[in-house]
C-alpha cells in the first residue's frame, strides 16, 4: 500500500520534474552570472524549492540588500504557499499527523500542490514523498548543471521546455472546468483579473506573487458566493 | 554572509508552507469556506498561467501555439505528461519556422 502510494506519487511527478529541470537550469545560469558557485546555487535550490522566490532572492543577495528586505520579499512572493497549504489540510488522510505535516510541507510548490489537490484519494505521507522527491532532486541537479554548463542547452530547447509547466496547469484546470460550472466561472474570473494585474498601468507594478494571491482570493471568493448549489467534494 | 541570506530565505519559505499545514488539523465544515477552498486551486493555477504563458518561450507566437495545443489536449482530458510534451514539441517546431 505504502510503496504503491510512493509509485503513484512518482508517476504523477514526472512532468513536474521535467519542467523543473529547465527552469532550474535557467536559475543556475543566472546564479553563475551573479558569481555564485554551482555548489552554493544547488544549496539555495535544495533548501528553498521555489522559482520566483529564488530568482528574487539571489538578485537581492547579489545587490547586498538588507536582511529585512529579503525576508519581506520572500514573504510576499511565497505567501501563496500558505493558501495552498491551508487548502491541502482538507485533503489529508487521517494518518497524517503533525510530524508527517512538518515533513511534507517542505516540498509544497505550485506544481506539487496542483497535482496533490486534484488527487481523488486522501493524501498520505508516502504519496506526498513520492510526489515531492523527484521534482526536488531535478530542481537541485538542474540548478547545479545550469551553473556549471552556463549555456550548454541550446536556446531552442530551453525555450520549448519553458512551456511545460504551464501546459500542465492547463491540463489540470480544463478537464475540471469542462464538467463544473463553478470551476469554469472561477477560472474565467481569475483569468480576467490576472490579465488586468499584468497589463493595466500602476496595477502591474504589484509583484507577480502578490497579484496571484489577490486574483486567487477574489476569484474563489466571488465564485463561492455566486455558485451555491454545486457539490464540492 | 551568503549563508545568512540563504538561511533567511529557506526559513521564511519553509514557515509559510509549514504553519498553515500543521496549525489547521480539523476538517472545515463551513459551507462558504468549503466552496472557497474548493475553488482556490483552479483560480490560482489560471492566474499563474494567463498571461504568463505567452512570455515563457522565445516569442509569444510559439507560446500561443503551444498554449492552443495544451488547451485542445487538456479539453480532451489527455494526461499531464502528454499535454506537456506536445506543447513543448509545438513550441520547438513553431520556432523553426523563419519569420
Amino acid at each position: 500500500m505504502q510503496s504503491q502510494n510512493i509509485k503513484e506519487g512518482l508517476k504523477d511527478s514526472i512532468p513536474i520534474a521535467i519542467g523543473y529541470f529547465s527552469v532550474s537550469f535557467t536559475f543556475g545560469i543566472m546564479a553563475a552570472g551573479f558569481g555564485i558557485s554551482p555548489w552554493m546555487a544547488g544549496i539555495i535550490s535544495l533548501c528553498n524549492v521555489t522559482s520566483a522566490g529564488q530568482f528574487a532572492g539571489i538578485t537581492l543577495l547579489a545587490s547586498g540588500a538588507p536582511y529585512f528586505e529579503l525576508f519581506l520579499t520572500q514573504l510576499i512572493i511565497n505567501l501563496r504557499y500558505a493558501l495552498m497549504s491551508l487548502t491541502l489540510t482538507q485533503n489529508l488522510a487521517s494518518s497524517v499527523k503533525t510530524p508527517q505535516r512538518l515533513l511534507m510541507s517542505y516540498g509544497i510548490t505550485d506544481e506539487i500542490f496542483a497535482v496533490a489537490v486534484t488527487r481523488k484519494k486522501p493524501l498520505t505521507l508516502s504519496y506526498m514523498i513520492g510526489l515531492e522527491w523527484f521534482p526536488i532532486f531535478s530542481w537541485t541537479v538542474g540548478t547545479v548543471l545550469g551553473a556549471i554548463a552556463n549555456n550548454l542547452l541550446p536556446a531552442s530547447i530551453q525555450s520549448a521546455l519553458g512551456i511545460a509547466l504551464y501546459a500542465m496547469f492547463v491540463a489540470i484546470v480544463l478537464p475540471v472546468a469542462r464538467e463544473s460550472k463553478g470551476v469554469c466561472f472561477v477560472a474565467l474570473i481569475a483569468l480576467c483579473l490576472s490579465c488586468i494585474f499584468y497589463y493595466v498601468p500602476v496595477l502591474n507594478r504589484i509583484s507577480s506573487g502578490f497579484s496571484i494571491i489577490i486574483c486567487t482570493l477574489l476569484a474563489s471568493g466571488i465564485g463561492a458566493l455566486q455558485i451555491t448549489e454545486e457539490k464540492t467534494a | 554572509m551568503i549563508y545568512l541570506y540563504i538561511l533567511i530565505m529557506a526559513v521564511t519559505t519553509y514557515l509559510i508552507r509549514m504553519l498553515p499545514l500543521t496549525l489547521f488539523q480539523k476538517e472545515i465544515n463551513h459551507p462558504y469556506v468549503k466552496r472557497f477552498l474548493h475553488y482556490v486551486p483552479y483560480a490560482c493555477l489560471t492566474a499563474m498561467t494567463v498571461p504568463a504563458i505567452f512570455y515563457c518561450t522565445a516569442n509569444p507566437i510559439s507560446a500561443a501555439a503551444g498554449f492552443a495545443v495544451a488547451i485542445i489536449l487538456g479539453y480532451k482530458k489527455q494526461s499531464l505528461p502528454v499535454v506537456a510534451l506536445f506543447a513543448c514539441v509545438t513550441v520547438f517546431l513553431v520556432e523553426l519556422i523563419p519569420l
